[in-house]
């Protein structure tokens, strides 16, 4: 896994260790995240994928194992610290979190006026800027209730990069879009990348798009990494799993029963003799 | 029998575990108070919120409730000849427990619960988990400036509700039944005393604006992230404070004038 020197990795997850309860979610994974790279990671629903982007961010603290942000343990370093690492991360949520009570333009302006003290005509310019990248410029004075749900996803997109971060991640992005909105997504992350050299990381399940604009992919399964490449590699993969992820096939090692007593014997032992 | 004494443990533990967890809490947002210092705006907006738009449901009740006891009061002290009194007991009702008390009811229904509503709906659509991410503190950005303007406006909230309770009571009783306006005014001029009622009417309504503020944003901040953990923190604001408020009372009132 080891296929990058530290000082080209974002992220450094080592013998990570999570639990929901009595749930394990994370069994000791190991995770590089380049810099300046697209890293998707994929798994099935409730693998802890959306917790695991909270690890990152350091909302959630881990069992066990480290998580290096740049190189700095995101659960070691103090609250003055944690938020100054944050300043340069942003989580671009599911459902965008907007803020309901202002409006797109002061939804971007918020980590400006939080973090900086610029005049307002600088910051006008700064906001018009970010909401041209997104294509929004002209839906500056629209309530988030205004929005649709692909609307909504670039105001976040737009205020995630208020600050110029230095890594973006993106919790499933393309959930419940419609192809125009996957297809105008997909290409801004790439852009932000290739252009701002943003290191984004993308939790997902959309195997297809992934495999597009992905650099390097990682699947998760049952708290662990089960295949890690980029996406040609992990196309030729001979593993079971893997395959039947990326196929999309309803059985394989992930069965299609919930397990379950012998078919037969389950139906003839509702027979009264 | 071990399955009773199970449960009163275990509802104990959990009552004691929320105390702990709402102290807890309370630490974290007296710690975010000094911040507001350079963000005064932040104050005001929520000072309108909760405390202006409280204000014609404050001083409609008020006024109904002063309305009442001068009716009340009055046809109490016409048997005894007393009705010159009713100034003073329409006053000293409202300074000492009417005012603070449901002021303090109407204002959990009011402004309570709907700092809890909107803290509890910030927090399950994930805004307070993105505020964390952009490096902005919640708790000053968000609960801070609701909590002190809750503080701040309930006992200026009582002392209107007080205020205008008391002009009611003039209406209805000089106004309308013939009570002398001089006996009604003088009388409560001498009764009420500016320390003991008065003063003693205010600790009551901060206590109970305290009180109810740290319930409200505290249900908020606890909600389950969910529609329905939403619509039980509401319910819980408004029925806590309701209990807080009542309970307080009369320890307050005992200690302060029980001994006379």
């Amino acid at each position: 896994m080891s296929q990058h020197d530290d000082s080209a990795l974002m992220v450094k997850i080592r013998d990570l260790r999570f639990a929901h309860g009595a749930r394990t979610i994370f069994d000791g994974m190991d995770f590089d995240i380049p810099r300046g790279k697209i890293t998707a990671i994929m798994g099935p629903s409730g693998t802890g994928k959306t917790t695991l982007l909270r690890l990152i961010g350091g909302q959630l603290a881990p069992l066990a194992g480290s998580v290096l942000v740049e190189g700095e343990n995101i659960h070691g370093v103090s609250r003055d610290n944690l938020y100054r690492l944050r300043k340069r991360m942003s989580l671009l949520f599911q459902t965008g979190a907007l803020f309901t009570d202002l409006t797109v333009f002061e939804n971007v302006a918020f980590p400006l006026r939080e973090h900086t003290r610029l005049p307002e005509s600088m910051l006008r310019d700064l906001v018009l800027m970010k909401l041209q990248v997104v294509g929004l410029r002209g839906a500056r004075d629209l309530m988030p209730a205004e929005l649709s749900g692909g609307m909504a996803r670039r105001v976040a997109l737009a205020r995630a990069i208020a600050l110029d971060p230095a890594m973006i991640m993106y919790d499933e992005p393309f959930t419940g879009q419609d192809p125009i909105t996957v297809g105008v997504i997909m290409q801004l992350i790439r852009m932000l990348t290739d252009t701002l050299g943003i290191t984004s990381i993308i939790v997902s399940h959309d195997v297809h798009e992934l495999s597009m604009i992905s650099d390097y992919m990682y699947m998760i399964a049952g708290g662990k990494v089960v295949g890690y490449g980029t996406p040609q590699e992990l196309g030729h993969s001979e593993s079971g799993w893997i395959r039947q992820f990326l196929g999309g096939l309803p059985d394989g090692p992930v069965p299609f029963h919930y397990p379950a007593v012998d078919y037969a014997q389950d139906l003839l032992a509702g027979v009264t003799p | 029998m071990i399955d009773w004494f199970q449960n009163l443990g275990r509802t104990s533990l959990a009552i004691f575990e929320r105390l702990g967890c709402s102290g807890l809490f309370l630490l974290r947002v007296l710690a975010a108070l000094p911040a507001l210092a350079t963000r005064p705006r932040l104050l005001i907006i929520q000072l309108y919120s909760v405390g202006v738009l409280s204000m014609m449901l404050i001083v409609i009740s008020g006024l109904n409730v002063g309305m009442v006891l001068g009716l009340q009061g009055y046809n109490t002290l016409v048997d005894f000849g007393a009705e010159d009194s009713l100034g003073q007991v329409v006053a000293l009702s409202l300074v000492r427990e009417l005012g603070p008390v449901v002021a303090a009811l109407l204002f959990a229904g009011r402004a309570g619960s709907a700092l809890t509503a909107e803290i509890g709906l910030m927090k399950a659509t994930e805004q307070l988990a993105g505020m964390e991410m952009m490096a902005v503190d919640p708790m000053k950005r968000v609960i801070a400036p609701r909590f002190i303007a809750a503080v701040l406006s309930m006992p200026l909230l009582a002392t209107m509700f007080s205020a205008v309770g008391v002009l009611g009571g003039y209406f209805v009783g000089v106004g309308l039944l013939g009570v002398d306006s001089g006996a009604f005014w003088s009388q409560m001029q001498s009764k009420v005393d500016f320390y003991d009622d008065i003063v003693n009417g205010l600790v009551k309504s901060v206590v109970f604006g305290f009180v109810a503020a740290w319930i409200a944003v505290f249900e908020g901040y606890d909600a389950v992230p969910t529609t329905e953990g939403v619509s039980r923190a509401t319910t819980r604001t408004v029925v806590h404070t309701a209990f807080a408020v009542l309970g307080l009372d009369f320890i307050l009132t005992a200690l302060m004038f029980g001994s006379d």
